[in-house]
């Protein structure tokens, strides 16, 4: 019997899940849904973006947010030539750390940026808004290059 | 990332409370040779095995190697569709995709002339199934047979006397 004969089926498992996420990402994700990005200060007076629960340092629960800026710098990035199905772009995009404008921290998401010849380290990026926003870190759409 | 078709869970007071995290794992699977053969038989009405060379065991479906002994299973042997049903379970929880009415019997049945047993659906009422009990296949129509064990829509009592537990103890 040749190998070809072996018979292949579709097979998928999906797990729906719903996580609860806590009053700082909620605080988070709520300021995106308002179109804010907020971050968490340290009692060293760092920024974290996304917020973190708990002091980097002390591990004191986080009590201090701060609002930062819509657009910032592109600390490393990593092209995706075939992105998957549920990625955030269908066309080929860059995966990169951003660090936004008053943050000590960077933020993992996509750039729109066309190419790889394109993205830079150092690069500076602005968000780009969902149109519909619902409190989910897609509400950013992705980021795309300031100057084009 | 989670999926942002519909709104996030709020509380009353507005904020964000839970997200949609749902983990999809997207799979082409193959049968191997040695099953491709056992669910090209059941679309043909048959249930093939293979037996061991050494211990002489007959598993259906078959494996290609054979689980105790470690080498390559030997000759294929057809079985019969009749079996003794061995242990069993009554389902009285709903799941999604569910397709039998609750309650219902989910058994592992040894097929005559097989040294294993296969699970599958008993159609019968969940008062009157007991080990032991002697069943039978009952073959969706050759037409709409698929490569899959919903080949046999289930397994229905034969109404014979019950097989001695010496019989099947060896299959629990």
């Amino acid at each position: 019997m040749a190998a070809t004969d072996a018979l292949t089926a579709p097979y998928v498992l999906e797990y729906t899940y719903r996580r609860s996420v806590g009053p700082v990402l909620g605080r988070f994700l709520t300021g995106l849904r308002a179109g804010r990005i907020e971050g968490s200060r340290s009692a060293a007076g760092k920024v974290q973006v996304p917020p973190s629960e708990h002091d980097p340092d002390t591990g004191a629960p986080t009590t201090e947010f701060v609002e930062v800026g819509l657009a910032g710098v592109v600390t490393t990035w990593s092209w995706a030539t075939a992105p998957r199905p549920g990625q955030p772009l269908a066309q080929p995009f860059a995966w990169a750390l951003i660090k936004l404008d008053g943050a000590d921290s960077a933020l993992l998401h996509a750039v729109d940026a066309g190419a790889p010849e394109k993205m830079k380290t150092g690069m500076r990026v602005k968000v780009r808004w969902q149109a519909e926003r619902t409190g989910a870190i897609t509400d950013i759409a992705c980021f795309e290059p300031e100057a084009p | 990332m989670s999926d942002a078709s519909k709104p996030a869970k709020k509380d009353a007071d507005g904020e964000v409370r839970r997200i949609k995290a749902p983990v999809k794992l997207d799979y082409t699977v193959t049968a191997g040779l040695a099953l491709s053969r056992f669910l090209k038989g059941v679309t043909a009405g048959k249930l093939l095995g293979q037996r061991c060379g050494v211990c002489s065991k007959v598993y259906v479906p078959p494996r290609g190697g054979c689980p105790t002994c470690g080498v390559g299973m030997g000759e294929q042997v057809e079985v019969k569709d009749t079996g003794t049903l061995t242990t069993f379970c009554i389902v009285n929880v709903p799941f999604e995709g569910q397709t039998m009415k609750l309650p219902y019997v989910y058994g592992l049945i040894a097929l005559d002339g097989a040294d294993n047993a296969l699970h599958h659906l008993i159609l019968a009422p969940p008062e009157e199934v007991r080990m032991g009990m002697r069943l039978r296949a009952e073959w969706v129509p050759p037409e709409s047979r698929p490569a899959s064990m919903e080949a046999i829509r289930w397994f229905v009592p034969t109404g014979e006397p019950d097989a001695p537990w010496d019989s099947y103890k060896e299959h629990l």
